[in-house]
């Protein structure tokens, strides 16, 4: 998880790992309140498609701009990043069993926001060294997007 | 060699130039057309080079077109096709985004920046972001909105991303791909008339549609005025990029067939900005009776209409 470059770790992708850190990341995320039934937070299934589709995504995208690196490699990088936001998803589900006042929603914001910095400099540092070099904005950009969209569905979390 | 040099680089002035300034300009073999479009800009030194006086200035970019033919060799079902519509580099997207949110009078988006190297990223990551700058600009401004009210929970609402998405990119590919059948059969009856393909009428639309992410952030501001003055002018903007570059391709054909289309091509336009904005009390909704407080006339206003329609609206 420490962003450094070992090309040996990339070497033993698996998918183990991604799927169980998506399935509680879904299972956390799912069904924040719900006044009615339209609008409610998003729902497992939901969670999890975002998750995988905008990895592929991610993934084809750096593929097709003409990175080096495999399609399961990459997919393994992605979803293994997302460990940072599950700590920070569990960490906001703690502190909002305290209270959900003000107070409660600066410390989830200040730890949302390092683990998003986290999860995107540590994929980031995987994935833009099999890039050609003028493209690695065009690489990096994406997946600043997917982590920010996880970060803001954890954010706005709201228990039932 | 200096006197077959000058011999072979007589006309073109600026790479004499170039030449003079940098002895050791290194040039690479055209044996990868892949690998010469990532060093584009290392001036090249190959004799017989045919790029004409078309090219605007020494922008990097126009250099590429000296493979413009050796690319998009491979079937379409290999995985290079596809790689050909993704061989932009960076500064060359920032420099489209540029072109689109600064429309010069004039300039025509396409001969400018795209120049027969038209790509998806821009136009596929454009309309994502703005997918979610939409959805999360709209829920941020009703969160503000109601803020303060004890009786307000919090609720992401996460089916909007979906109808927003749906919206966005069926705009920008359909619209386009109308647009491109339209001129086709135009071209079928009027020889003169400029014909782009598909693809780079994909990219004009995608990029024009950047001005609208800043403009769905500053559409937090809960100020109905605001809201208006920001469509309108972010309307403007994007609509001339597309005004430009299609008035030349239609200024040919008759008269009214012309306008008619640049007029349906404006109108779509202000068609996608007005939904998001309006419609959508959906995304983004206005401030309610409670937020009149501050201004004294309105909630007069408000308190006169509930008196006399007998139920609150």
């Amino acid at each position: 998880m420490y962003p450094k470059k070992s090309s040996t770790l990339l070497r033993d992708w698996d998918l183990w790992g991604p799927l169980v850190l998506c399935v509680s990341l879904a299972l956390m995320l799912q069904g924040g309140s719900a006044d009615s039934k339209e609008d409610g937070g998003p729902q497992f299934a939901e969670v999890f498609v975002i998750i995988w589709f905008g990895a592929v995504v991610i993934t084809l995208n750096s593929k097709l701009l003409g990175g080096t690196i495999s399609f399961f490699q990459s997919l393994c990088v992605l979803g293994y990043c997302v460990l940072p936001l599950t700590v920070a998803m569990l960490v906001c589900r703690l502190v909002l069993l305290a209270g959900s006042g003000t107070v409660s929603f600066i410390i989830r914001l200040i730890v949302v926001i390092a683990m998003f910095a986290w999860s995107t400099l540590a994929s980031t540092a995987f994935l833009a060294d099999s890039q050609p070099p003028h493209r690695k904005a065009l690489v990096v950009y994406p997946i600043f997007l997917f982590y920010f969209v996880i970060s803001w569905m954890i954010l706005t979390f709201t228990p039932q | 060699m200096a006197a077959v040099d000058d011999l072979k680089f007589r006309e073109f002035d600026d790479a004499a130039h170039l030449l003079a300034a940098n002895p050791d300009a290194t040039t690479i073999s055209i044996d990868e057309p892949a690998e010469a479009h990532k060093n584009q800009h290392s001036r090249r030194q190959e004799p017989g080079r045919e790029e004409d006086d078309e090219l605007l200035g020494t922008d990097d970019s126009d250099k590429t077109e000296l493979l413009a033919g050796q690319k998009k060799s491979a079937p379409f079902w290999t995985f290079e096709y596809y790689q050909t519509f993704f061989d932009v580099d960076t500064y060359q997207v920032l420099d489209r985004i540029k072109g689109s949110v600064f429309p010069v009078p004039g300039r025509n988006f396409v001969r400018l920046y795209v120049r027969s190297n038209p790509d998806l990223y821009g136009p596929f990551w454009i309309c994502a972001t703005l997918v979610f700058a939409i959805a999360v600009s709209g829920n941020l401004s009703n969160f503000f909105i109601h803020l303060g009210r004890p009786t307000y929970r919090y609720v992401p609402e996460f089916r909007k991303v979906s109808i927003a998405a749906t919206t966005i990119y069926a705009y920008a590919w359909l619209v386009p791909l109308a647009l491109w059948g339209f001129l086709m059969w135009r071209n079928s009856k009027v020889m003169n008339i400029v014909s782009y393909s598909f693809l780079e009428i994909v990219c004009v639309y995608g990029y024009s549609l950047f001005v609208y992410i800043p403009t769905a952030i500053l559409w937090i501001i809960p100020q109905k005025v605001v809201r208006w003055v920001l469509m309108i002018f972010s309307l403007c903007l994007s609509g001339s990029v597309l005004v430009m570059t299609f008035w030349p391709a239609v200024r040919d054909d008759n008269r009214r067939i012309a306008l008619a289309t640049v007029g349906t091509i404006v109108l779509l336009h202000a068609l996608l900005s007005v939904g998001c904005l309006v419609e959508d009390s959906y995304f983004f909704i206005f401030p309610p009776a409670s937020v009149t407080c501050y201004y004294p006339r309105l909630e007069a206003w408000y308190n006169t209409g509930r008196d006399t329609a007998g139920k609150s609206f």
